[in-house]
């Protein structure tokens, strides 16, 4: 029967590069596939193209470090680096390729997900925009938009590898789509197959967080993950038929047993029997997992559903600022003296007239990664940090509230630390998400192929 | 009756998704998917994360796995990238969820 192995490059925009590396010397594998977009990413991407309109992309070492080797070993690149600027990275990525020599190199561009141009025209047209979510009407929020993308599919990306592309770029698609586009490009799978695709989705969503089902960010014994500073990526083997082991590379570290694989598997996902991609609609609870020896997990039997009609249209708007600041106090009563320093703020916030849209404050030791489930009264801790955080609706007013606290060093309770280095305020984006007919997405969807001479 | 804790029989994984948070729950030994079902129950998270989560929570089973996938909505302070909280991504909710006491006979 025939198969391929595909790998895993990067899980978010920042990760390392290292075991992509590892993946392509050692992996065995025909493809390299990466996630480069988090929900958020493309507010980040958008600021920068703002700034300048060739950026907007994912800019990090991952092309520098990862295309001369994969170019050696024949391995395809799949990644949605394009973020908001796809054109762009093409274009980055052909100089870079240039400058290394790498004559004949195809590069692949895919756009059409961007949606913002046209949100004016998709509204006169009938297109209900509402948040999916909250059911609130867009324009509450029309005037302050900073990005609209569709999440494409993979079926752009199997015409750039039928055209023989060796790297393939995108813009916004579902996270597991550039893991499913070569195994339906090499196995032959057609966009009725929905068992099969869904089996492609699955194994796309176990690698798309990269280390996350390898053994990172794991739940249980983590502890007893080996070897966790050279972790190694995911790279899966897959059938024809969908069937699929899920490894990593040899001498890498960390785990692939059932336990790490099962938590990935159910990671940012809704209703397990019905997880939506705009290729199938895939059922997380018909597959069978079974450990196939040491580091492989056999994944059988999956099954899926027939696409949705509508494509999920993600919309960021900008919501104001957060305003933040620290300080922090040593024991004897640590907490007592944090609690009494937030006491002091609060009524020189009041006696001043300063109020914002939301303030929470956190006791860093004790309470800011638990909130109202912190255990005991915090009265032994060696150490506490008060954190402030304010939502206001201007940038200015943000910056204005940290500069209360470090005058509490001299003014407050004794041993406050660490009150100097202020962060800078931060714009809050609102996610707002609708679906659209898919006819309006794929009309406009274009494949442009750039050939390194 | 003896009074444990989830995390003495269970692992989870938490993430984000918009304001909702998910949180996947598996038992370390199979024969303990029962007891989740049983004792876990969408109403009983719900009652644990008051303060945390203002939506309400849903339960999905996943039995070919023997794992729970639970889904809180209006958790996360309006959002990753709107949140004030400095669990913003919602990454210790898993955690939190560990805390619970459970009863068992």
């Amino acid at each position: 029967m025939k198969s391929v192995r595909i790998g895993a490059g990067q899980g978010f925009w920042g990760d390392s590069p290292f075991p992509a590396l590892q993946v392509a010397q050692s992996g065995d594998v025909k493809y390299l596939c990466c996630d480069a977009l988090a929900e958020l990413t493309l507010a980040i991407l958008q600021k920068a193209r703002q700034k300048d309109p060739d950026k907007g992309y994912v800019e990090d070492l991952f092309f520098t470090m990862l295309l001369q080797p994969c170019y050696q070993k024949s391995i395809k690149i799949l990644t949605n680096a394009g973020g908001i600027n796809p054109s762009g990275a093409g274009r980055a990525v052909y100089g870079l390729a240039q400058k290394m020599g790498l004559k004949g190199l195809k590069i692949a561009v895919i756009t059409g997900d961007d949606l913002l141009p046209r949100l004016g025209e998709l509204k006169k047209a009938g297109v209900d925009l509402s948040d999916m979510e909250c059911g609130g009407d867009i324009s509450s929020i029309e005037d302050r938009i900073l990005f609209a993308n569709a999440y494409l599919g993979a079926q752009p990306m199997v015409e750039a590898l039928k055209a023989g592309a060796d790297v393939v770029i995108t813009g916004r698609t579902s996270d597991p789509a550039q893991f499913l586009a070569p195994m339906v490009y090499e196995l032959g799978w057609g966009w009725e197959d929905w068992d099969r695709l869904s089996a492609g989705i699955l194994l796309g969503h176990l690698m798309e967080c990269s280390a996350q089902s390898t053994g990172g960010n794991f739940g249980g014994d983590w502890w007893n993950i080996p070897d966790m500073e050279r972790i190694g990526y995911p790279v899966a083997e897959v059938w024809e038929n969908g069937d699929a082991v899920l490894t990593k590379p040899e001498g890498t570290g960390g785990w692939v047993k059932l336990n790490t694989v099962k938590e990935q598997m159910l990671y940012e996902v809704h209703d397990p029997a019905g997880y939506i991609t705009p290729d199938v609609v895939a059922d997380f609870t018909s597959p069978t997992l079974e450990e196939d020896g040491p580091n492989r997990v056999r994944i059988t039997g999956m099954k899926g559903r027939q696409r949705p009609e509508r494509l999920k249209v993600s919309i960021g708007y900008s919501d104001g600022w957060l305003g933040e600041a620290l300080i922090r106090y040593s024991w004897p009563q640590a907490m007592k003296k944090a609690r009494k320093a937030e006491e002091i703020i609060r009524k020189q916030f009041a006696s001043l007239g300063l109020t914002f849209d939301e303030m929470i404050t956190e006791y860093i030791g004790y309470n800011s990664l638990s909130g109202p489930l912190a255990w005991g009264d915090g009265d032994d801790l060696n150490e506490v940090g008060l954190r402030i955080a304010v939502r206001t609706r201007n940038k200015a007013d943000a910056a204005r509230m940290p500069r209360l606290l470090p005058p509490l060093a001299l003014n407050g309770p004794p041993t406050a630390s660490g009150a100097g280095g202020m962060p800078r305020p931060r714009e809050l984006i609102g996610l707002w998400s609708a679906l659209v007919p898919r006819e309006e997405v794929e009309k406009q969807v274009r494949l442009d192929i750039l050939e390194v001479e | 009756m003896t009074r444990v804790l989830l995390a003495d029989f269970a692992h989870a994984r938490s993430g984000d998704k918009g304001n909702s948070v998910n949180i996947g729950l598996f038992p370390y030994r199979d024969e303990d998917y029962y007891l989740i079902r049983e004792k876990i129950t969408a109403e009983r998270v719900k009652e644990h994360f008051a303060g945390l989560v203002e939506g309400e929570v849903v339960r999905y089973e996943a039995p070919n796995i023997k794992a729970f996938n639970f889904v809180l909505r209006g958790a996360l302070n309006g959002g990753a990238s709107r949140s004030l909280r400095s669990d913003n991504l919602g990454k210790c909710f898993g955690a939190n969820l560990l805390r619970m006491p459970v009863q068992i006979d």
